[in-house]
């Protein structure tokens, strides 16, 4: 393989990966906060990207994105109030059945909103075949808008759970929940406010990806198995280790199909996923004190 | 003691022939295909109840087994072997009466699998990859558990849809009936509505009749017991991981002779049987049957199977079943038809120390 | 819902009307099996809605051999127990004249079987060649067949001198069909295929793929799928810089793909049903009339655009109606014996000639050899496909 192959390849894992990594760092924010999987986490991504596309044949496109982002978190929210707020001590095995059933009822409820087509918003800088060519490899711009994007969210999420009080009450109640709310934090206001979060990040994703990817009413499902195994691969609840994951993830993905038919793509995120919970469920970075301790 | 136990069964047998008079009275005789369909999909619904319910794992792709059963013995009994009709494995295996021949559609010569002899390959296979995924999966709870089923069920969705011996995505076609004794045949034929009906309900009848005794065995106390505090029972001395990996073998089986079952009834079978959403379909009509209660378990899949299977939801089928399982999740966790029948059980208030406790 | 409400409202006057042994319309049943969900879900949406359209305007007009349509419409998500379910109910229960559908041929070939027992005519809009080869008298298609696409792109493939290609398609029954007949035809035509790659229906990225195709040098690929990945795959392809000709197969006969690629679009080759090009068609061309028609109400009552998936929803019940037509009468096996018959009837798929052997009634002339220009569908100049 030449070297401006080996690159190619490299860019191509870098873009499926990034997109794993955004949908893990929602998982990790609400499992952080309250200890659920939410599985309707790639039904953020999807709606981001149909919003985005609707409220563009209305407004200039910074202002349709800011609006799906903005719908998509108030969605967030309002799931978390009406689904998850009012549960009395609820056992593990009600909640992921709960969001099973949330990210069912979203996806059928864009079917029947949307339709079954494909939708994407006009690539932000360019036009489908404009690349930046560094010799013989090739990038498309929107390439480096989702790259970009994802940095500035990783960055401002750091900056929100390290500076801003709010953020340290969200860190506050991951790490004790009792011991936050004698401090006087609202948890339950965390948990919404995590939910919203996570809504907010993976809608952005979204907008940024469809000029590549489109989005379709069933788009959410495939994302989040993948954002899933990234985010175990790279420890439950760390988020930047999840970035590493995603990429390695991607990266992996991407070269398998120079050795094995593309159609078996996904089972190898999937048995990677079986390793690692069988082998290491902790994760390549997480702590396995941690993990162990890690509340059900 | 053991009449009273078996009461219910034979109330369920009274129950079919009831439906199949009352059917055929209205006039409606071919309610009855509906029926059998859903009766098989009964055997997976019983078989995760038992391992939900009662020894309380959660299972997110229990279609991967019952898609692993209909495809092998659909995959045997489809597969032609004339070409190698000479040579060393093909004529001994002709020579020991498991093959059949025949003639295919194009009137070319055909030579398969006996269809019983391909159930009981795909009764093994399932048996020994339900083994070899069980002992690590079950090591698993709660969230972990969870994804670790969900993967095995995806996988076993992308191997059948990528593999073009398999069909990929156009399934398999033209599966024979598979004739049993007697006379009689798995078979969708019309005529032979009736008796497969009964067929596939006898077949139900004997599943309930071993999973009502297990669980008011020895067995059942020793699931109940993993279920309610799975330290404490193995503290008690209950070898728990061996009794979840068997529950799970078996509840994997009972998938996968529905499995076969269906598939010669059908004639066919394709991916869908071993998508994502089936799992989830089968997990929530577990939970509205109240997870641990193997008759409103069994009655609620009849029902939401036999209507789903007539087209009554229309174009939100999948809608239905998510909602179902969100409303059931949220209000009634222990499920609609709950309470009554699992108090009446000897459970878990009689606790240990008990004639018969492990 | 509608189609249920219309149902319904059927059934109660039908009751009322006969306790009080009045006078009422006659309706003849038609059942349709369709994948208005699920992985086929943009073959089935369009052909739902065609049909439904279609059994409006026949029956405003009269109705089929006197007796207005009573359409029973299910939907099979693509899953194949669902479609012999309701294979089974629409033949024993609700008694109906013929079946129209289902969209895939998975599901076809399932229930091929049963519409042969029940005595029904069965007109599926999926395109395998197995559905009538072995012939089931009652089993029709109205779809082209992939072979006379393939045979299509080779010959054009030939004229540009192209000799070694990539194949890549997605695993869903449109792909794999696609994929079959590529590969069986290639050697005929002195093509080899150097590269051959099938990737997931949801795929969303095809970079790595089109990276080795390009490794491989090859002199022009085809793309075999009916998914939004037909569209990532061109966009892909220009991005890393693979300028060699692109061929899709028939699946790209939708606007919307040529749209959501942009530029990557121009100059894809595909052959498809004069459908997209109606515009541009001469004005004594035999289809012409069928085409704008169809397109002009599906446009207007939908609101999106037309695709030809829709057209075989279309041309099945064209089908039926002339076949009734002929037999005078709605007798089943009179009207299959006529539909066996029919020849030179002009749909949105091609002018279609049955005969006793030949259930598909189309042939290589039903595709037109298209490219994308300026965003638009246009006949490709150089074609000398036959009219």
């Amino acid at each position: 393989m030449s070297l401006d192959l080996l690159f190619q390849y490299l860019v191509a894992g870098i873009t499926y990966g990034t997109i794993y990594a955004i949908v893990a760092i929602g998982f990790n924010i609400i499992y952080n906060t309250t200890g659920i999987i939410n599985f309707a986490q790639g039904e953020f991504v999807m709606l981001g990207g149909m919003l985005g596309v609707t409220l563009h044949a209305l407004l200039p496109m910074p202002l349709a994105i800011a609006g799906a982002v903005i719908a998509t978190m108030l969605v967030g929210a309002l799931i978390e109030m009406l689904f998850i707020r009012w549960l009395r001590r609820p056992s593990v095995l009600r909640l992921i059945i709960i969001t099973i059933g949330l990210s069912i009822a979203i996806r059928e409820l864009a079917l029947l909103l949307w339709g079954e087509g494909v939708r994407a918003l006009p690539y932000f800088t360019g036009t489908a075949v404009s690349s930046l060519s560094i010799g013989d490899v090739h990038i498309s711009p929107q390439v480096l808008w989702v790259l970009g994007l994802s940095a500035v969210m990783v960055a401002a999420l750091n900056f929100i759970f390290a500076r801003t009080l709010l953020g340290r009450q969200m860190r506050a109640c991951a790490c004790n929940r009792e011991a936050a709310q004698l401090c006087g934090i609202s948890a339950k206001n965390m948990v919404t406010l995590s939910f919203v979060l996570s809504a907010g990040i993976g809608a952005l994703a979204g907008c940024a990806i469809s000029p590549i990817t489109y989005v379709q009413y069933d788009s959410g499902t495939s994302l989040a198995i993948k954002g899933f195994t990234v985010a175990i691969l790279g420890g439950l609840g760390n988020s930047m280790a999840a970035i590493a994951a995603g990429l390695l993830l991607g990266i992996l993905e991407s070269f398998s199909i120079w050795v094995m038919p593309a159609a078996y793509k996904d089972v190898i995120a999937i048995s990677i996923l079986l390793l690692i919970l069988f082998v290491r469920p902790s994760g390549l970075f997480g702590n396995a004190e941690a993990a162990r301790l890690k509340d059900y | 003691m053991a009449s009273r136990r078996n009461l219910p069964i034979v109330a369920m047998a009274l129950v079919v022939i009831a439906v199949h008079l009352l059917a055929a009275a209205a006039g409606k005789p071919q309610y009855l295909t509906q029926l059998t369909m859903a009766g098989y999909y009964s055997l997976v619904i019983v078989g995760l109840t038992l391992l939900m319910g009662y020894t309380g794992q959660i299972s997110m792709g229990h279609a991967g087994f019952f898609a692993i059963g209909g495809y092998t013995s659909g995959l045997l009994t489809t597969y032609n072997l004339y070409s190698q009709n000479g040579e060393m494995p093909v004529s001994m295996l002709r020579s020991t009466g498991l093959l059949v021949a025949g003639k295919d559609l194009y009137g070319a010569d055909l030579l398969v699998v006996r269809p019983w002899a391909a159930c009981v390959v795909a009764l093994l296979v399932t048996l020994g990859i339900a083994y070899l995924v069980g002992k690590p999966v079950l090591k698993l709870r709660g969230h972990y558990l969870a994804m670790a089923t969900l993967g095995f069920g995806t996988i076993v969705y992308k191997v059948v849809l990528g593999s073009s011996v398999l069909g990929a995505a156009d399934g398999i076609s033209d599966i024979p009936a598979f004739p049993l004794f007697a006379g009689l045949a798995v078979s969708g034929k019309s005529v032979l509505r009736t008796q497969n009906y009964y067929l596939a309900w006898a077949l139900v009848l004997v599943a309930m009749l071993l999973l009502t005794n297990l669980i008011h065995s020895r067995v059942g106390r020793a699931l109940r017991a993993i279920h309610g505090a799975e330290d404490a029972a193995d503290a008690m001395g209950v070898d728990t991981s061996r009794y979840k990996l068997n529950m799970f073998v078996l509840s994997a089986v009972l998938a996968a002779l529905g499995g076969v079952f269906l598939t010669h009834y059908n004639g066919g079978i394709g991916p869908s049987e071993a998508s994502i959403m089936k799992s989830v379909r089968y997990v929530a009509i577990v939970a509205v049957g109240g997870m641990a209660n193997l008759w409103g378990a069994l009655i609620m899949g009849v029902l939401l199977n036999f209507l789903s299977l007539r087209g009554s939801f229309g174009s939100y089928d999948d809608a239905v079943f998510g909602l179902i399982l969100l409303a059931i999740m949220l209000f009634a966790p222990d499920g609609l038809l709950r309470a009554e029948l699992v108090r009446r059980l000897p459970g878990l208030r009689r606790g240990f120390g008990q004639k018969g406790a492990p | 819902m509608k189609t249920l409400g219309i149902t319904v409202a059927f059934v109660f006057t039908t009751v009322l009307g006969a306790g009080a042994l009045q006078a009422k319309t006659p309706t003849v049943k038609i059942g349709a099996i369709f994948s208005k969900t699920g992985p086929a879900a943009n073959l089935g949406g369009p052909e739902a809605r065609t049909l439904e359209m279609v059994v409006e305007e026949v029956n405003k007009k009269g109705g089929m051999g006197g007796s207005q349509i009573e359409l029973v419409l299910k939907d099979s998500g693509s899953s194949p127990e669902k479609a012999i379910s309701f294979a089974k109910q629409l033949i024993e229960e609700d008694k109906v004249f013929a079946i129209i559908g289902p969209s895939t041929s998975g599901e076809t070939l399932k229930i091929r079987a049963i519409a042969e027992e029940g005595k029904t005519i069965l007109l599926s809009c999926a395109a395998a060649e197995a559905i009538v080869n072995p012939v089931a008298s009652y089993v029709f298609k109205v779809a082209p067949s992939d072979s006379h696409a393939a045979r299509r792109i080779f010959e054009q493939m030939k004229k540009m001198g192209i000799a070694k290609i990539g194949l890549l398609s997605s695993n869903t029954g449109f792909g794999k069909a696609g994929k079959e007949q590529v590969e069986k035809l290639a050697p005929s035509f002195s093509i080899q295929i150097v590269a051959n790659e099938v990737y997931e229906k949801e795929a969303t990225d095809l970079t790595a793929l089109v990276t080795k195709l390009k490794a491989a040098k090859v002199q022009a690929f085809i793309n075999w799928s009916i998914e939004p990945a037909q569209a990532i795959v061109i966009k892909n392809a220009r991005q890393v810089g693979l300028s060699v000709p692109i061929f899709q197969s028939h699946g790209f006969g939708n606007i919307q793909y040529a749209k959501a690629a942009g530029p990557a679009a121009e100059g894809v080759i595909f052959p498809a049903s004069r459908l997209l090009v109606a515009d541009s068609l001469p004005a004594d061309d035999k289809q012409k009339p069928v085409l704008l028609k169809y397109r002009q109400s599906y446009e207007a009552r939908y609101k999106e655009d037309a695709s030809t998936f829709g057209g075989h929803a279309h041309d099945a019940l064209l089908l039926l109606g002339k076949a009734v037509e002929k037999a005078g009468t709605l007798d089943k096996e009179k009207v299959r014996a006529a539909l066996e018959n029919l020849q030179g009837v002009v749909g949105t798929a091609g002018v279609f000639n049955f005969s006793a052997r030949d259930h598909g009634g189309l042939g290589m002339d039903a595709f037109e050899m298209q490219t994308v220009k300026n965003g638009k569908f246009v006949v490709l100049g150089d074609t000398a496909g036959k009219k």
